[in-house]
């Protein structure tokens, strides 16, 4: 635990695998930025492993003002012990006053492990970070400028916001894919600050026998339109309407947990608080009656169509259009309707196919 | 030889199963809204524990923090097959975050004679999975988060293949270590009948004391406390006592426990209120559909 420093820099653990940076420690960088900027601190990348030479410019271009590099031959593979053991070093050298960690598997194991031995605060999975103030109840002391740090609790029913006063760092999780990816900056520059730090033997008690890494099948987050089933839809063989939907879309299939607990498509595609976040310019929910858990992984989405029998399923609550009614019928119509839609627009782009045929029609 | 197992676990309320307000109007959480069940991925946990004592014997002791009603899952991992359940309830654990949470039960396991302790991966109210990593700091041993597989146990040799979000990995590290397990490790077996029938009148000394009080009405405290003795006396030697461990039992240290001991507090909770949005309802015929595919490819929203 350190004191109380508002001097201190933020912090962003920047995870990488194989000299290849993490996703969410990248998207977290333009939220840090800002609590940085409003704190009036440096917001550093702290940076560990053994083949990491081009990600430090990343970093800074990402918006870092300072990247922590320590590289060192055992630092190679992750392993909880070692990195725990060069972060709280780091922690305890430099005292910043907010670290911050993806909440992927490794930050999730990895933040704990530190807060325990730091004996300060941890927040899991957050889904928002702001800069503000707070007064305990019992002796009406303000607080000024503490991370709040903000996430959904009890399945999603309620939203926390917590706050650590006095044992610092202020250090979170956050969620993958709730903030959005910050443009890099190529002319942002930035101070690279080199840590030497002794790693032996004895701190990688795992011998790692063998990895398979797996391509994710689908990338939820990056899809701009998305389609997705729920147990309504009934079972495997029927799901092919949410594929076919979604191909002729050129959108992402995905689902709600009850559809994959069901077995009707693989756990790559679940949506929702166990699944991806995700904020698609479309997302069409079909048969999902819209449990809390599920909306907490989608409702950010910025346009939604919900199908469903039920008048009065929770989805209905957070779609822009609701259609009651069979999911059988609806489906196909849809699929006819856009496949009809997509050829008079590709009549549209052929001048010479589009003449001919109002010639014929004229004829 | 064998192996001795520890595996903490957790009652919860049933997040996915709310009836009603989950929240009061003063801002605390209506639990009577939720249901109480044992935190699903902790029956994984004690189910890999099962299997390490089907196969190799062993002793498996079942600990669980926290209010006296959470003796129901401490009676349901009798069912299955624990040796020997604790139960550590103090109203100075109240209000624990998961940092005095790890450190109240480091008490209680240092108490133990432990080669593997077990976790559940995360618990479904507050799905921090915190409360393991943070454990197996505090008792200064190796952790393995996400196992999803027990591969091998040989000697002190332990090896399990690990989820790392994007694939797995094999690790092998020596005893003792603590494994956080996820649901998809294994099927927790089923409750076997012999053991309800012998367990179901297992009892906490505080259950003990609620019974003797309900049977005898008239009785002074003093009658009382030595009937509770009888019983707990009775249960132990039937192996039907759920032990109760207070804080001073495990000789934590009150600065580390409860509110003092957790950095982090509660500064709002809001009930999650979806606004409702402007909303069109579109009738599900051939030009409501075909209308709004319209308005989407208007508006941009589909290219």
């Amino acid at each position: 635990m350190i004191d109380v420093n508002r001097q201190g820099e933020v912090w962003v653990f920047a995870e990488q695998h194989n000299g290849k940076l993490e996703d969410t420690p990248l998207e977290l960088m333009s939220k840090a930025r800002r609590l940085a900027d409003t704190l009036g601190v440096k917001l550093a990348a702290v940076l560990l492993g053994s083949d990491i030479k081009d990600l430090t410019i990343k970093l800074i271009q990402f918006g870092a003002d300072k990247v922590y590099v320590v590289k060192h031959p055992l630092l190679q593979s992750y392993q909880t012990n070692s990195y725990a053991k060069v972060m709280l070093d780091l922690i305890h050298k430099h005292k910043p006053q907010i670290v911050l960690y993806g909440a992927t598997v490794t930050g999730r194991d990895l933040a704990p492990r530190i807060a325990s031995a730091a004996k300060a605060g941890l927040t899991a999975d957050c889904t928002d970070l702001q800069i503000g103030d707070h007064k305990t109840a019992k002796d009406k002391k303000l607080h000024k400028n503490l991370l709040f740090q903000i996430r959904p609790a009890f399945g999603g029913n309620i939203i926390a916001t917590i706050i650590n006063l006095d044992r610092w760092p202020q250090m979170a999780t956050v969620r993958e894919g709730v903030m959005p990816m910050p443009e890099p900056d190529v002319t942002r520059q930035g101070e690279i600050v080199t840590e030497n730090i002794t790693i032996t033997p004895e701190d990688l008690p795992l011998e790692i026998l063998a990895e398979h890494k797996r391509p994710k099948k689908v990338d939820l987050k990056a899809a701009r339109i998305i389609v997705a089933g729920g147990a309504g839809v009934g079972s495997r063989e029927n799901f092919k309407l949410i594929w076919d939907l979604a191909n002729c879309l050129g959108a992402a299939p995905a689902a709600s947990r009850a559809a994959v607990d069901l077995g009707f498509i693989d756990r790559d595609h679940q949506v929702g608080q166990t699944g991806t976040t995700v904020r698609p310019s479309l997302y069409i929910a079909v048969g999902i009656s819209g449990a809390i858990q599920h909306q907490a992984g989608m409702s950010q989405s910025q346009k939604i169509v919900a199908i469903n029998n039920d008048p009065n399923a929770p989805i209905f609550q957070v779609a822009h259009y609701k259609i009651i009614g069979d999911l059988n019928g609806i489906v196909p119509k849809m699929i006819k309707t856009i496949k009809e839609k997509s050829i008079k627009e590709e009549m549209a782009i052929n001048p010479v196919e589009a003449l001919r045929l109002s010639n014929e029609v004229k004829v | 030889m064998g192996y001795n197992c520890v595996v903490l676990v957790k009652q919860v309320p049933d997040t996915k199963r709310i009836s009603g307000k989950v929240m009061n109007d003063d801002g605390t959480v209506n639990r009577s809204a939720l249901p109480a069940i044992f935190n699903p991925e902790d029956l994984n946990a004690i189910e890999t524990a099962l299997q390490i004592k089907d196969k190799f014997t062993g002793r498996l002791v079942v600990i669980s923090m926290g209010p006296p009603s959470a003796a129901a899952i401490l009676r349901e991992s009798l069912f299955r097959g624990a040796d020997e359940t604790i139960l550590i309830s103090d109203p100075g654990c109240a209000a624990s975050d998961t940092l005095a949470t790890s450190y109240i039960l480091s008490c209680a396991v240092k108490k133990l004679d432990y080669d593997i302790v077990l976790c559940g991966r995360q618990a479904i109210d507050g799905d921090t999975a915190q409360v393991g990593p943070q454990l197996a700091e505090k008792l200064g041993i190796t952790q393995i988060s996400y196992v999803e597989e027990l591969t091998e146990l040989v000697g002190r040799t332990i090896t399990v293949r690990r989820n790392i979000g994007n694939g797995w990995q094999q690790v092998k590290a020596s005893l003792p270590v603590l494994l956080t397990v996820t649901s998809d490790a294994n099927e927790p077996r089923v409750a076997a009948a012999k053991k309800m029938m012998k367990y179901k009148n297992a009892l906490t000394p505080i259950e003990a004391e609620q019974k003797i009080k309900s049977e005898n009405p008239q009785a002074n405290s003093s009658e009382v406390k030595k009937l509770v003795e009888r019983k707990c006396g009775e249960l132990k030697e039937k192996g039907l006592l759920i032990k109760h461990w207070n804080l001073n039992d495990i000789s934590a240290d009150m600065t580390w426990c409860g509110q003092s001991g957790s950095p982090t507090k509660v500064h709002r909770i809001q009930s999650v209120v979806l606004a409702a949005k402007q909303s069109k309802e579109i009738q599900p015929t051939d030009e409501g559909i075909a209308d709004m595919i319209h308005e989407l490819i208007e508006d941009k929203t589909i290219a």
